[in-house]
């Protein structure tokens, strides 16, 4: 047991927690009409409180717990039942179990909540819930084990994924972009503009997303090494080129550099580099940075507009496409000498490691776009996804939360 | 009695309010409100989508006069708005039928300066 490797895990930790609330919340909450900021702030927030439960009752033990052939994890650490102070060296062996479990516990969080993105501003509240706890089991708890779990096949087969582009990011990316063709367009898209109410709001949501990055990116080393220093800095550098080559490519196309544009830009590079982040070394991510902001900005500025689908806050565009971008990244760029419990990539002589990341992003764009449409066609059925015609009109937090979010009388 | 509106782009309020002190008119409701004229709006672009048509912020004053104090208050909006580009403004003069001053019950003429 290190104590300088847990205190960092735990500090971690918190910071994971603050990508949720406030970062993601703000960031997406600004991006959304005044009528509908609340609807947001809650879903992040309720998402927090319900996977937390989720997690310590049987999520954890689903994707962590001893392996069923290699494709989920057995309940008996149901209720965190023996995950304790005593470390678990299949995972992390200098720090207690249980920070290991909580550490893990703030990304199982995160990811339902990215997906909001997709379906903002038109979901029925208790739709969303059911949704949320049905898509964290089913989706989220399998491939978290795939991925990262001892026995995982996708994980014996030496994919790699160093803090979550393949589990976090394409997940819910490709889930996003499902939702949004199944729920259809925000009434009114593509009719009149729909702008977001409060871009300070996103500027401050992403900045704390950049920051609570460090400890999602360089915590996942799980301790306070050389590994969490290379990925600290692959990830502020990636991050960095992502914004300013999003700024400069708007500045190019369409006149202007806008503060959206860059903040957008820097949370492609944070998505892009955080499979690759143990593995790369900071020339290349800054190289992956720049990549994922054109590639990124391709696919919001241009191919949404041409292929028509409503993902509100861009959710597919930034999280699918640059988690893939991260993932096939990882598969060119690791080396050994940067992580010796990675594995070399194509740019290093190992043709193969590209395949097994092309393999992995298969399986889980599969596995997430089909379980997600199943999950939504079992929550329509039951309740209904999407809010009559009269309360998208009148907005979310007036007819799902009855309260207002800023007042023109006092 | 008449009311005078105008409508003006917010960065005039100074000039016109100094105008308007100048030729002794103190008293106004000022308002923010939206909306274009002839120069169409502005265009706003969000991650890459262009979206023309959006409204501009514009400065509505809303200022009650005697008959004698309506050229020299069309005359100080002029003076503190007027750059002959499209966006200046419009002034609009409406009949004012009453006016009450609430604290002294006056009404008419007496109640306007």
């Amino acid at each position: 047991m290190n104590s300088g490797d847990t205190a960092w895990v735990l500090i971690s930790t918190a910071l994971v927690l603050l990508m949720t609330i406030p970062g993601l919340a703000f960031f997406y909450g600004g991006l959304v009409r005044r009528k509908n900021v609340l609807s947001i702030l809650m879903q992040c927030f309720i998402i927090l409180c319900v996977i937390s439960i989720q997690w310590v009752l049987f999520g954890y033990s689903l994707a962590f717990g001893p392996d069923f052939h290699g494709i989920i994890g057995n309940l008996s650490w149901a209720g965190l039942k023996g995950v304790g102070p005593i470390p678990n060296a299949d995972y992390a062996a200098t720090i207690p179990h249980s920070v290991f479990m909580i550490f893990q516990m703030m990304f199982a969080v995160i990811t339902p909540a990215l997906i909001i993105g997709a379906y903002a501003e038109r979901v029925k509240f208790p739709a969303f819930l059911l949704f949320t706890i049905l898509w964290a089991t089913f989706v989220y708890d399998p491939l978290a084990h795939w991925v990262w779990g001892t026995g995982g096949w996708l994980k014996s087969m030496g994919a790699l994924d160093f803090a979550g582009g393949i589990v976090v990011h394409v997940s819910s990316g490709i889930s996003a972009l499902v939702l949004a063709l199944l729920l259809g367009k925000r009434l009114g898209y593509n009719h009149k503009p729909i702008r977001p109410h409060n871009l300070p709001f996103t500027v401050l949501g992403g900045a704390l997303l950049w920051f609570g990055w460090f400890g999602f990116n360089a915590g996942s080393a799980l301790a306070a090494d050389g590994i969490a220093a290379n990925a600290f800095i692959t990830t502020n550098t990636a991050t960095a080129a992502a914004g300013l080559t999003w700024a400069l490519i708007e500045w190019w196309h369409n006149g202007t550099p806008t503060i959206l544009g860059t903040v957008t830009g820097a949370v492609a590079g944070l998505v892009a580099i955080t499979p690759a982040c143990g593995f790369v070394n900071p020339m290349n991510a800054m190289f992956i940075g720049m990549i994922v902001a054109a590639v990124c900005y391709l696919a919001v500025a241009v191919i949404k507009g041409k292929l028509g689908y409503d993902d509100s806050l861009d959710a597919f565009g930034v999280h699918g496409v640059g988690g893939t971008v991260g993932t096939i990244a990882t598969g060119i760029f690791a080396q050994k000498a940067i992580n010796a419990a990675g594995a070399d990539g194509l740019l290093f002589g190992n043709a193969h490691q590209l395949l097994v990341q092309g393999l992995m992003l298969i399986v889980t764009v599969a596995f997430a776009a089909i379980m997600t449409f199943i999950i939504f066609k079992i929550v329509d059925a039951l309740i209904g996804m999407r809010v009559e015609e009269k309360n998208e009109i009148v907005g979310l937090d007036l007819t799902q939360q009855s309260e207002a979010a800023y007042t023109v009388i006092e | 009695m008449k009311l005078i509106i105008a409508i003006i782009p917010p960065h005039k309020l100074d000039s016109v309010k100094t105008a308007l002190e100048d030729v002794d008119v103190h008293l106004m409701t000022v308002t923010n409100v939206l909306g274009q004229g002839r120069q169409k709006g502005v265009t706003e672009i969000y991650r890459g989508a262009k979206e023309a048509g959006g409204l501009l912020n514009k400065i509505r004053l809303d200022i009650a006069v005697n008959e004698d104090f309506v050229e020299p208050t069309i005359a100080a909006i002029t003076k503190g708005a007027h750059t002959g580009e499209v966006g200046d403004g419009k002034i609009f003069v409406v009949d004012l039928a009453q006016c009450i001053r609430l604290s002294t019950k006056e009404r008419g003429s007496a109640a306007i300066g």
